[in-house]
């Protein structure tokens, strides 16, 4: 067995692998709780993987097709109710957990310099991950797929010029239909996936050029021992290994409720107008966005012009990109910053959770008028953070992690 | 927290420090994996169940009703059944005699190998001498065998009593569904389980004993 072995690290990097990124690798000693979500979303994302690939084994993505072939797997398939609320399930889960992994990113200042390019990384696989969920939410072909996909698909047709003929372009048809529905499967099922492990993969190598931050936002390879390993540092594994492993046991725990007990999470993970079949001659009452996207749908909204709303939309996704270099204070924990900052972060917050709610909610004069409020509360976040942090008076940060 | 969950120095670089209980912390990693273990293998259960029929497919597997009371002697019908063919064949009183003259050159005469229910498992592999069903897939490589009832053809010998010959690989089966030597086909045709309902009635899928 240890022959087999050498055979194969002589001819392949097995061992400096392993080396250089799990028992070589060292991490700051101090992570805490905030730091499950990155092993989390892997987590996540493998649990997508595998049951979507099962998923496919069963669904016709055709429009005439696809919804009882959904109820097929529902009902008629063996076990095909809990594979298709997994995979229904970690669509949502998946966007909680980055939604806090991104959070923990703001709070410790983890896309400041040299960790910039991770930033740019992560930001990527979120807006490909928002891709790959609104093409994935078309699939089931009820009405809430149907109306949410003409929607959006709509937004583009704001652009000035092309618009109307990139729309067209994108569903293939007038309006959304079966063609639609067939190259949405496809970029659902295998560009998109292939796209986001890539960037997994450049967002941990990234990662792992530059090390871990931590909650203290020390630089621990300042400070080494004489075998060159950071003194405030562990290895990756076994330390962080287990305790990973840990955090995905009470992961599985949780996303085990939600799909045996509630997998509809009361109309926020499966939206109750998506168990009637699509009917293009019929728009539901009331359309919202699955839960996940609500915030910017909110801002959408809030905008009484249709290209200017469109803009405030991406441009509520694109300012995030810009992070690094608006934040213009090098201190990177938030526990060494200034009050200021603290309520600014706490300001940025409420507004992103009072704006999902509001983006669920149907339009009344008083909702509009607080979403606008929200809306320029969220760009208020960052026009403040640039101004602030320049001169910002910040704690003395510790040069070794002593909590 | 720090503090409390990162052993000393020495533990880093993989050497054991003193002071810990190695017995203890096998004994954790193992039971940890066993646990863990077992839980993927629960996990793999719906994954590997989801590959088996569906309630629709199973239900599309029930057993069949077949009228042969129009099928003439030496005719033979082909009925679908799970999108299997399967031949129903009425033969005449002297084919069924003349069958036992052919068990020299067969590789299995009397049916030992288990591709019949126990009631088919006589000289004419069927419930009643006359009426013959098998399921019309070759036992070699899946091809469908054609009913060639007619002896010694130009193509297929004088020595031909009337068969199924497979245009795929060329095995040869008697009247009886039995396999010829030296041919590819390793078995006898396959007998689905069926039992007569009335004198002109065949419930194709399902037998009185497992009904009963």
């Amino acid at each position: 067995m240890n022959k087999l072995f050498q055979w194969f690290d002589a001819r392949l990097p097995l061992s400096s692998f392993w080396n250089a990124h799990l028992s070589g690798y060292y991490v700051p000693k101090n992570f805490n709780f905030w730091y499950f979500f990155g092993s989390l979303a892997l987590t996540v994302f493998v649990i997508q993987i595998v049951s979507g690939i099962w998923l496919t084994m069963n669904y016709k993505p055709s429009a005439a097709e696809a919804f009882a072939s959904v109820e097929y797997i529902m009902r008629d398939v063996e076990w095909g109710w809990l594979i298709r609320y997994m995979h229904s399930t970690g669509a949502s889960a998946f966007f909680i957990v980055i939604y806090l992994h991104m959070l923990r990113g703001l709070m410790y200042g983890s896309y400041k310099n040299p960790r910039e390019l991770i930033w740019i990384f992560g930001m990527l696989i979120y807006v490909v991950l928002m891709a790959e969920a609104f093409m994935g939410y078309l699939l089931p072909w009820g009405q809430m797929s149907y109306w949410g996909a003409q929607v959006i698909i709509s937004l583009f047709g704001a652009i000035p010029f092309v618009g109307p003929d990139l729309a067209l372009w994108i569903r293939g048809d007038y309006v959304v239909g079966d063609a639609t529905l067939n190259r949405f499967f496809a970029l659902h099922v295998i560009a998109l996936p292939l796209i986001l492990l890539f960037l997994i993969g450049g967002h941990v190598m990234a990662l792992h050029e530059v090390g871990s931050n931590n909650p203290e936002g020390i630089d621990i390879k300042k400070h080494k021992d004489a075998n060159g390993k950071p003194l405030d540092g562990v290895a990756f594994h076994p330390y962080y290994t287990i305790k990973d492993l840990v955090g995905v046991v009470v992961f599985l725990f949780f996303f085990a409720i939600v799909v045996f007990y509630m997998p509809e999470m009361g109309g926020y993970f499966l939206e109750k107008p998506n168990f009637i079949p699509a009917n293009p001659l019929l728009t539901p009452e009331h359309i919202a966005p699955v839960w996940y996207f609500t915030p910017f749908y909110a801002i959408l909204r809030a905008v009484p012009d249709k290209f200017l709303g469109v803009m405030a939309m991406g441009g509520a996704i694109f300012v995030l990109f810009l992070l690094p270099w608006l934040d213009r204070n090098p201190v990177r924990s938030i526990r060494y910053r200034s009050p200021l900052f603290k309520g600014l972060l706490a300001m940025f917050v409420i507004s992103f959770v009072v704006l999902g709610w509001l983006g669920m909610q149907p339009v009344t004069p008083l909702l509009t008028f607080m979403a606008q409020f929200f809306t320029i509360l969220y760009f208020g976040y960052f026009v403040a953070l640039w101004w602030m942090s320049k001169n910002e008076k910040t704690l003395p940060v510790p040069e070794r992690i002593t909590r | 927290m720090s503090e409390q969950t990162v052993a000393s120095p020495g533990a880093m670089n993989g050497a054991p420090e003193s002071g810990v209980d190695l017995r203890r912390r096998r004994f954790l990693t193992g039971a940890a994996t066993v646990v863990g273990g077992a839980g993927v293998a629960a996990a793999m259960v719906p994954f590997l169940s989801y590959w088996q029929p569906s309630a629709k497919t199973r239900a599309a597997g029930a057993p069949i009703e077949v009228d042969i009371g129009k099928l003439a002697e030496g005719q033979m019908m082909t009925v679908e059944w799970r999108g299997m063919p399967i031949y129903v064949l009425r033969r005449t009183t002297s084919t069924v005699a003349e069958l036992a003259a052919l068990d020299g050159g067969l590789r299995d005469p009397a049916s030992t190998v288990d591709q019949q229910p126990k009631y088919a498992q006589n000289a004419y592999r069927s419930r009643t001498p006359e009426v013959f069903v098998a399921v019309g897939i070759c036992t070699h490589l899946g091809c469908a065998p054609t009913f060639r009832p007619d002896v010694a053809p130009a193509d297929l010998g004088a020595e031909w009593k009337g068969g199924f010959f497979c245009p795929c690989h060329g095995s040869r089966f008697d009247l009886a569904g039995r396999v010829f030597k030296n041919v590819p086909a390793p078995t006898n045709l396959l007998v689905p389980p069926y039992t007569f309902l009335t004198e002109t009635r065949l419930l194709i899928g399902d037998d009185a004993e497992a009904q009963a």
